[in-house]
């Protein structure tokens, strides 16, 4: 039996009202190993102006690269309660902040190893179906070899998914542009 | 390591452009660069997985939670989360959110001149049971104007948000109400090509889960992304 799949509306205007509750903007908390770390920045419509109204969801291994779930069949240990998902809505200026640790490597196509990342799942008013990207790290030296990265064949765009580390600090810059000379690389999976 | 299974692309026509100008927002909000086609990787088929521990008795209530009944027209609205391959999808997390009977939303930024409810907070959650199936019982919202175009109204919807068993299949979307005028003109409703991908929004009335004296009852089932027949890839 092959059922059409129910299509995509956008999340509208008042989505704070049903996708709060469920907000997990620290999920460090949750996690006894890995590197704690803070990912904030801010979302811009094609005009360049922040986007108000939009809701970011995170999807990472723990600190070993391993994902909270039972697809994930790798030898490696999970991290107590650490599930791995953040959801943060933008504030009025765009803004998000979310806390959580560095996830591990995880393995990629073939024999590959993907360097640490991070999925991300955008949505917003005015957009009628969710978008994929990912975060990586500046301060990861796998990025290079990275299976991902290395099919955005502009290779000048790949760096709209890396997150800057903030001098010494735990703390990463990553923005999203949704149009634009900036725009954020955008993955149909 | 095994070979992994991912989940297959909706077929043409059945999801929306994230560029449809009659709706207005999608312009400045659609990526205006092709999407980068990439492999499902052990990152995209794992997802986060919630259970019955999230959710609290009145949560899929949405006329018990405060201590008043809401204004407005009840209804039971049931039905079955299935994958493409018609397999229900169990133990899964539904969040709900809606206007109330006048068409308002408890949201600070709704500015719709139509009364708020002090019995109705338009939020509600599930997670389905072992058959995939699900329950919410709530009150229909009304239609209410927005400022996309001249005298233009969202037909009577209601707001769904749900995971499934991956990242991949994580599905936000409006169930709408058989019959409603409004349908045609929606731009938002008819953003999909598709006519069984619109169908697919519009609930049906059912007499089955009308309970007499109390509420009418309505059914829609809510499909999500299948798994592939075969593995993509050996990872
Ligand atoms: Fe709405």
């Amino acid at each position: 039996m092959a059922l059409v799949p129910t299509a995509s509306q956008t999340v509208g205007p008042y989505l704070h009202l049903g996708l709060t509750a469920l907000t997990r903007a620290d999920i460090a908390k949750d996690a006894s190993k890995g590197e704690k770390i803070v990912i904030s920045g801010r979302v811009f419509d094609g005009e360049g102006q922040p986007v108000p109204d939009a809701l970011l969801e995170f999807w990472q291994a723990n600190a070993d690269g391993k994902y909270a779930h039972p697809d994930d069949l790798q030898d490696k240990p999970l991290d107590g309660g650490f599930l791995g998902f953040g959801r943060v809505p933008t504030d009025k200026d765009g803004g998000f902040r979310f806390a959580t640790v560095k996830p591990g490597a995880v393995p990629g196509p073939g024999n590959s190893l993907q360097a640490p990342h991070i999925v991300v799942c955008v949505f917003m008013r005015g957009m009628l179906r969710h978008l994929y990207t990912r975060i990586y790290f500046s301060d990861e030296a796998g990025n290079a070899d990275d299976p991902v990265l290395g099919l955005i064949e502009d290779a000048a765009r790949r760096p709209t998914l890396v997150a800057q580390r903030q001098g010494g600090k735990a703390e990463y810059h990553w923005d999203i542009h949704m149009q634009g000379q900036k725009e954020t690389v955008f993955f149909d999976c | 390591m095994s070979a992994l299974i991912g989940y297959k692309k909706p077929a043409a026509g059945t999801q929306p452009n994230y560029l449809h100008p009659p709706y207005q927002s999608s312009i400045k909000r659609a990526p205006g660069k092709p999407l980068v086609l990439v492999p499902q990787t052990l990152s995209e088929i794992t997802g986060p997985l919630f259970g019955h521990e999230l959710i609290g008795p009145t949560d899929n209530d949405l006329t018990k939670q405060h201590d008043g009944e809401p204004i407005g027209e009840r209804i039971i609205l049931s039905g079955r989360v299935l994958d493409e391959n018609g397999r229900p999808v169990p133990r899964t997390l539904i969040e709900v959110w809606q206007a109330n009977s006048t068409g308002r939303y408890r949201h600070a930024l709704d500015q719709h001149d139509a009364p708020l409810d002090p019995n109705f907070t338009g939020y509600g959650r599930t997670v389905t049971d072992d058959e995939g199936r699900y329950r919410f019982v709530s009150i229909k919202p009304g239609a209410y104007p927005w400022r996309n175009h001249h005298n233009a109204w969202r037909p009577q919807h209601i707001h769904f948000s749900l995971f499934g068993p991956s990242f991949m299949t994580r599905l936000v979307t409006q169930m709408y109400f058989p019959g409603d005028p409004l349908l045609p003109l929606d731009p938002i409703f008819n953003c999909v090509t598709d006519q069984r991908a619109r169908d697919s929004m519009i609930s049906t009335f059912d007499l089955e889960t009308t309970i007499p004296e109390f509420a009418l009852g309505y059914r829609w089932d809510i499909v999500l992304r299948g798994r592939d027949a075969t593995p993509m890839e050996k990872q």
